[in-house]
């Protein structure tokens, strides 16, 4: 055949149809792989999820939330104080880290954007959030055991709140980026002052952006262990004072899983269910209550 | 030359406007601008402006975009302020006093001149309380005073009658011509000195237009108010005068039959006839 | 009857006295204190770990006896601990991590199908670190162990594979904990290399299938490497996330602190060496772990510097193509 160029070229047959359709075969083989693998994480959560509900259901009951741990060896109880020192602590941690994270917020995005202090703010926040959790730990570890001579809910809440404060930070920082930038013009054009204007315009406009970052650090802050293992330990009894040892279901899972006890393993898996739990609501109250128009 | 802020705004008053041969003279350089050169940042956005602004009349700006005279307009209220890296040269005199006086707090400034946007702006709040907002900062709680200026500005904008039913519904449920006549309530609610429109109607279709349109003919019996538009129609209708400004300089200032049918620069009657835009 | 008259009559400005912005100030204090934080966490480590300094310097870095009974402290075992168990998890993370980033920018599946294998990455990222270590003890160690038993068979005359799988073939042990380490990861890596790849301009794909590429050529030549910074940036932060992780690994890595070269036996890292010790520890045991988490901050700190700077200069490099 003439390969002159006024023959056209025929792109159904020949040697370059030829090629193209196995390169075309190859593409399509590379997505079948690329499905695959996709897929496959689904594997691993399912087998979580499903390990979880099986291994936790069985021993969930209303017994769980009103009973001690047991002792090695013995069956029955709960993890009721696990419980609640769980939400206690993710409270104080909250109390303490929510007012800086939205004053600070406030700062760098209503008054201040551009200054030296804003800017580190940023950088800073972006550096915390990379901190590990036990360093949290590591260090409610010396601010509050070692000056307090003891481990109590205080050191943990400490902890957690170091934990969960960089990501109210940004988050609030986002809710405030994210009020129309017409409703301050309008505000300050009616001759309010800041504070007026970030107080009675800003601030509820965004309220909804700034809950959604409060419940995912919540949900963060209920599922971390290393922050607690050494600040609020543990302890077999309901909370007498917030000075003293707490229990929570995160540590609980941890000292349960290790131990040779049936039983014992059991009521882990079901603190891990009730935990799991506990995060999914905070997650999806985050996501879908608070969602934005 | 202060007037005191008092606990009760007058608007106690009743919702007539007086009749002009009652109020005292008006000024003829109510609002006063003295050599007025404007920079963002190293860029030259004004160039010696010399205007005097009389009392109780409108007064148009017109040019083609980036002229300067939204940039002159919002000098007046020191809007421009809270953009990083601005500064001038020249003053602004309202009633005799420079607005750029250290010892004039430039929130009391913004509380005496209202502004109504090109994009209408009303707060995510309900209609009643974006009326009242302006007089919430400044402290009033009074129920039966704030009740007044609700419907005492919204028949000013005549828009009462369209919402007296829902006031406590959202705002952002209005249509586009409600809610720019809205804005314009808000403004006035607590009876500014001048009231500043940056094209106010540009967003708006023919019917809201031509609503806000007599609005501003009603309004300006009681209000000073300077008006930025692209619409030349618009300056005719609403106008008493015209300034004409071109690449950030003021090129002709005059009543505004005289701009319209026998300019006096070139420039103006090329704009006018539509030889540039 | 009053007239709206007296109040224009004057003319001029309102009065307002202006007060001192008192938020402002308490808004100034909490970014403040926020900056300080960093550095009070970092000072106060420090200074816990002075002790441990002044007696070890940098040597603790390389010894790799830890005998808190005759006081010796050395991190090296922990310090490759960490550093090994984070590049594995990353070797089996990365490339099952860009595949489903790629499986989420492009359209092999339909929408419904993406959006639940998003919502699925999403719940891995969900689930507490130490209910990963309780599912790995109960699936991930008995699955390492059958692998490792047939491994050391298998391997035993071949050189290097047979150490790095040498027997005896432990449950707890570097290659259980990288694999969950690695599942740890893989919604950073995933989150973020898909937002790398959605970022790449509708142009470029356009260009790409207009001269004749096929799916896979546009992916392999064009849209990976616009997108290649930002996955660049996802593998920094999803190493850094890797070293700092602790519950899962203490639970199954067995803390061991004798340094091997198999991955079958166990070993230990920083984080979770700091996770083991410190309930109990005293005196020179605690001023050396305060310096093995110093080494932790400073190492996680650097990381996550350099993904943040990545993805900084990613962002400004898509922003720019039209």
């Amino acid at each position: 055949m003439n390969t002159a160029t006024a023959e056209p070229t025929d792109f159904f047959s020949g040697a370059k149809a030829a090629r193209s359709s196995a390169r075309s075969l190859w593409s399509k083989f590379l997505s079948g792989i690329c499905v695959g693998l996709a897929l496959l994480t689904l594997v691993p959560l399912l087998s979580i999820v499903f390990l979880v509900l099986k291994n936790g259901l069985p021993l969930l009951s209303w017994n769980v939330f009103t009973e001690l741990p047991p002792a090695a060896g013995m069956t029955g109880g709960g993890f009721g104080n696990a419980v609640v020192g769980t939400l206690l602590m993710v409270g104080i941690a909250l109390a303490l880290a929510t007012p800086f994270g939205i004053l600070s917020a406030i700062y760098i995005n209503e008054y201040d954007p551009y200054s030296r202090l804003s800017n580190a703010v940023r950088f800073v926040a972006k550096l915390l959030t990379g901190i590990p959790s036990i360093i949290c730990g590591v260090f409610a570890y010396a601010v509050v055991v070692l000056t307090t001579g003891g481990f109590s809910a205080w050191a943990g809440g400490f902890a957690l709140a170091i934990l969960i404060l960089p990501t109210i930070l940004l988050t609030a920082e986002q809710a405030l980026l994210g009020v129309s930038k017409a409703y301050r013009e309008a505000s300050y054009g009616l001759g309010a002052t800041n504070f007026q204007t970030i107080w009675r315009v800003v601030l509820p406009d965004a309220l909804p952006a700034i809950m959604t970052g409060i419940m995912l650090a919540v949900a963060r802050a209920a599922g971390e262990t290393a922050p607690l293992v050494f600040t609020a330990l543990f302890s077999q009894f309901w909370i007498q004072s917030l000075r003293e040892p707490t229990a929570s279901l995160s540590v609980l899972i941890y000292n349960f899983s290790t131990l040779p006890f049936e039983h014992q393993i059991k009521m882990a898996w079901t603190a891990s269910l009730v935990l799991v739990i506990l995060v999914t609501i905070a997650n999806i109250t985050a996501q879908v209550v608070f969602r934005r128009r | 030359m202060i007037k005191t802020m008092d606990s009760h705004p007058p608007h106690t008053a009743s919702p007539q406007s007086a009749a002009p041969s009652e109020l005292s003279q008006a000024r003829a350089d109510f609002l006063k601008v003295c050599d007025f050169d404007f920079y963002y940042g190293k860029k030259q956005a004004l160039f010696k402006i010399n205007m005097e602004i009389p009392q109780r009349q409108v007064t148009a700006f017109i040019g083609p975009s980036g002229c300067g005279k939204s940039t002159l307009l919002r000098n007046f209220n020191r809007m421009n302020d809270l953009i990083d890296g601005v500064h001038h040269e020249g003053d602004i005199l309202l009633n005799g006093r420079s607005i750029y006086d250290k010892k004039i707090e430039i929130i009391a400034l913004r509380r005496s001149i209202g502004m109504v946007f090109q994009k209408s702006n009303p707060f995510p709040k309900s209609i009643y309380e974006n009326i009242v907002y302006s007089l919430r900062i400044a402290g009033v709680s009074n129920k039966r005073i704030l009740d007044e200026t609700v419907e005492h500005s919204l028949r000013g904008a005549a828009l009462w009658d369209e919402v007296k039913d829902r006031l406590q519904d959202s705002a952002l449920g209005l249509s586009g011509g409600q809610m720019q006549r809205l804005c314009i309530a808000r403004a006035i609610a607590n009876r500014p000195e001048i009231l500043l429109m940056d094209e106010p109607c540009s967003a708006l279709d023919p019917i809201a237009t031509a609503k806000v349109e007599d609005l501003i003919h009603e309004l300006k019996h009681q209000f000073t108010i300077v008006i930025v538009t692209h619409n030349m129609q618009q300056a005719t209708r609403c106008s008493d005068r015209t300034a004409f400004f071109y690449l950030g300089k003021l090129i002709e200032y005059d009543e505004t039959q005289k701009i319209f049918t026998n300019p006096g620069e070139k420039q103006t009657e090329d704009y006018i006839t539509g030889r540039f835009g | 009857m009053q007239t709206d008259a007296p109040a224009i009559e004057q003319g001029g400005i309102k009065e307002f006295k202006r007060r001192p912005d008192l938020f402002r100030v308490l808004c100034w204090v909490a970014s403040a204190a926020t900056v300080a934080m960093l550095a009070w966490i970092i000072i106060e480590i420090t200074r816990q770990a002075a002790p441990s300094i002044q007696k070890f310097g940098l040597d603790f870095l390389t010894n790799s006896k830890w005998v808190p009974n005759r006081n010796i402290y050395g991190v090296s075992p922990f310090l490759i601990g960490t550093v090994v168990s984070s590049v594995i998890a990353l070797i089996f993370a990365l490339p099952l991590g860009l595949a489903i980033a790629i499986f989420l920018s492009e359209d092999f599946l339909p929408l419904p199908v993406r959006q639940f294998v998003r919502f699925t990455v999403e719940m891995l990222a969900a689930i507490p670190s130490v209910v990963y270590g309780l599912w790995g003890i109960f699936v991930v160690i008995p699955l390492v162990q059958a692998f490792g038993a047939w491994a050391v068979v298998a391997f035993k005359d071949i050189p290097v594979l047979n150490s790095i799988f040498a027997p005896p073939a432990y449950g707890n042990s570097m290659l259980t904990a990288s694999l969950v380490l690695a599942l740890m990861i893989l919604p950073t890596i995933t989150a973020i290399s898909r937002s790398a790849l959605v970022a790449v301009p509708g142009t470029l794909r356009e260009g790409a299938y207009a001269l004749g590429s096929t799916r896979w050529e546009a992916i392999f030549g064009v849209i990976l490497p616009t997108a290649a910074p930002g996955i660049v940036a996802a593998t920094i932060l999803a190493l850094g996330r890797a070293m700092g992780e602790t519950m899962a690994i203490a639970m199954l890595i067995g803390n061991s602190s004798r340094l091997t070269s198999s991955l079958l036996s166990p070993a230990g890292t920083l984080a979770g060496l700091l996770a083991n010790q410190f309930g109990e520890a005293e005196g020179l045991q605690v001023s050396s772990l305060m310096y093995a988490a110093l080494l932790l901050v400073v190492i996680t700190l650097f990381v996550n510097i350099a993904g943040e700077a990545v993805l900084r200069y990613t962002q400004k490099k898509t922003a720019g193509i039209r």
